[in-house]
């Protein structure tokens, strides 16, 4: 027997190597089952190596930062020309978005809706991957002592990235949307058809369990559903990129993940998620992207008041820097369309612009910021036929179009508002009612609330 | 007369190499390090697998199984580490190509490009072979054999071999 081993000594000690890993492997897939906890050579492992990725990171983030902010500055004007442009461009798009929005909340509050949005979020760092085609995670440079927690939800501002799978001291381990063990709960935008999207072996990731007699167009957007308890409701997932009939009785649908999950350097991991009741919005004084307009085309400049030009004269003068609504009110509350977008800054200090633009839950958050200019003008109750002689600015000469295109529609919303206004006799209006779609009294007009009720989901 | 040629048998065949214990054990950390690095920005990296190579290196380098066996555990281990994956998956797959490349190193010549591109090549379907059924029946993880990659990755690394296994060259010492 001694004979045996001395001559098979090297096949031996291979065959104990290889037996004591399966019974290491048996032990994990039990204790998986029962706790779920880390393994301290992974804790060790991770602790060694993540320093390091971070100093590798830093380092080439800093080179890369010299490079582009001090040397190759090629195209930078134009660049910043192009930017401010899509500014406008999106803050015409935002007023529209925002009554949208602001008719949503109504209706949801009537049917006691509940809405989740984001609250708080994370920025960090990817400093490393596990390097296998086999294991689709990352690795980001903040863990537990900056309040991240398992299970959280890690997004870019263009898509979900994955969830937070395990959490060390400085660091995590983050499970991507294209791993064969993760699962998010998607729907598609327009025909509301729901799956869940799962990882396969080749990084893909697919949109399961949606019957085959179903259409699915290709293009089509994939958001969140909300569902997996670990996305809020409409993120962008991605895009159908081919439905296939499957062998059993779904289809097989590839879609492409929103989020460049390759090349991923910057992520978001959503921290506090809230869920609230949409208040309801008061319906006055709504914001065109007219009036934004208006605002930036030259102006007349304001003659002096005197004393032959009163009654229409000083109307119309105003009604061609103020929509109708605000015509009659003090120039205080005249840059309640410019304040739009500082204000939903302030309202959410915390959270990256860029998220509060492309995530439907984060569009709920900015309500109050653009609600807030409202009580100002709830005071002063807009005629709407006081805004009619605003319409014909007499003694102005607005730019051709543009202007005449702002004052038309300054006179057009003041009819569509559902604020019913029962002007008294002198044409002062003594009391405002509010009726909902269905024509029925709802809450009477209150500043907009800064403090919605809210129920912090706790992570 | 004729010319009779001589027919030598290279001592680099049966010469046995050995590292110094920096080399020993940065060589595998910086592996580790640039295999979780690299494919976190350019994914498609991720089918280089560098633990794999450093560990095929220094079996065939090193000709001796139990190094082979034990280097190929350790690199394998902390490879598991990093993946969300139970631990021992890399550890076994690595364990038996350390054993095997090692095995194999004794009776070829490895020094040589060509051996080498087939050697790795081979060891990694090997390796992949290993990883996909211990995954699969002990582990139960859903996982398709994918040849048309794996064939692909093969080549790949078997390439990545070459030009590695001349920097590495480097750092040996012969006994």
């Amino acid at each position: 027997m001694e004979n045996f081993f001395s001559r098979y000594r090297n096949s031996s000690i291979l065959v104990l190597v290889l037996f004591a890993q399966v019974l290491g492997l048996a032990v994990q897939v039990k204790r998986t089952t029962e706790t779920g906890g880390t393994r301290l050579i992974r804790v060790w492992v991770v602790n060694a190596i993540t320093p390091l990725e971070k100093v590798l990171v830093n380092t080439s983030q800093a080179v890369r930062n010299v490079w582009r902010n001090y040397l190759y500055l090629r195209g930078v004007r134009h660049e910043n020309r192009d930017l401010k442009e899509q500014i406008e461009r999106l803050r015409v798009e935002q007023v529209r978005l925002s009554e949208d929005a602001a008719q949503a909340r109504r209706l949801q509050a009537l049917l006691e809706f509940k809405e989740q949005f984001i609250s708080q979020t994370v920025a960090a760092q990817v400093i490393g991957s596990s390097g296998s085609d086999q294991s689709h995670v990352i690795y980001i440079d903040k863990g537990a002592s900056d309040g991240i927690k398992p299970d959280m939800a890690v997004i870019t501002p263009d898509g979900i990235v994955g969830k937070v799978l395990r959490v060390f001291h400085a660091s995590s381990q983050v499970l991507l949307i294209n791993d064969p063990s993760s699962g998010v709960g998607t729907i598609l935008e327009s025909s509301r058809l729901q799956g869940i999207l799962q990882g396969t072996a080749a990084g893909e990731t697919m949109l399961r369990y949606v019957m085959s007699d179903e259409k699915v167009a290709t293009g089509e957007r994939v958001l969140t559903s909300g569902g997996d308890r670990i996305f809020p409701k409409g993120l962008p997932v991605g895009a159908v990129q081919q439905a296939n009939p499957g062998s059993d009785l779904f289809l097989n649908i590839r879609v492409k993940p929103a989020a460049n999950l390759s090349r991923l350097e910057e992520v978001l991991v959503v921290t506090r998620i809230l869920e609230n009741t949409p208040p309801v919005a008061e319906p006055s004084a709504p914001v065109r992207a007219a009036d934004i307009l208006a605002e930036r085309l030259p102006k007349v400049p304001q003659k002096p008041p005197t004393v032959a030009a009163t009654g229409a004269a000083a109307t119309s003068t105003a009604a061609t820097k103020a929509p109708a609504g605000t015509a009659a009110i003090s120039p205080a509350t005249k840059p309640s369309t410019t304040a739009i977008a500082p204000s939903a800054a302030e309202t959410q200090p915390s959270k990256p612009a860029a998220v509060q633009s492309q995530t439907t839950g984060t569009a709920a958050t900015t309500q109050p910021a653009v609600a807030a200019p409202k009580p100002s003008t709830a005071g002063v109750t807009p005629v709407a036929g006081g805004a009619k002689p605003a319409a014909k600015p007499a003694g102005t000469t607005p730019p051709a179009g543009t202007a005449g295109a702002a004052t038309a529609a300054a006179a057009k919303p003041a009819a569509a508002k559902p604020v019913v206004n029962k002007p008294a006799a002198g044409g002062e209006a003594q009391e405002s009612k509010q009726v909902n779609s269905a024509g029925q009294p709802s809450r009477p007009a209150a500043p907009a609330p800064q403090t919605p009720p809210s129920e912090a989901v706790s992570r | 007369m004729t010319d009779v040629p001589i027919v030598r048998t290279s001592r680099e065949e049966i010469e046995v190499y050995r590292f110094g214990p920096i080399a020993s054990v940065l060589i595998p950390v910086l592996a580790l390090l640039v295999q979780a690095f690299i494919p976190a920005r350019f994914h498609a990296a991720a089918i280089l697998d560098l633990p794999f190579l450093v560990t095929v290196f220094f079996a065939v380098t090193r000709r001796s199984q139990f190094a082979g066996m034990l280097t190929g555990a350790i690199i394998g281990l902390v490879q598991d580490a990093l993946t969300h994956q139970a631990i021992g998956l890399y550890g076994i797959a690595k364990t038996v190509v350390g054993y095997g490349a090692s095995s194999l190193g004794v009776k070829i010549d490895v020094e040589n490009p060509g051996t080498r591109l087939l050697v790795t090549g081979g060891f990694y379907l090997v390796h992949q072979a290993v990883y996909f059924l211990v995954a699969r029946n002990i582990l139960g993880v859903a996982m398709e054999w994918l040849w048309a990659r794996t064939l692909l990755a093969a080549l790949l690394n078997g390439l990545a071999a070459i030009v590695l296994f001349a920097v590495l060259d480097r750092f040996k010492h012969s006994t």
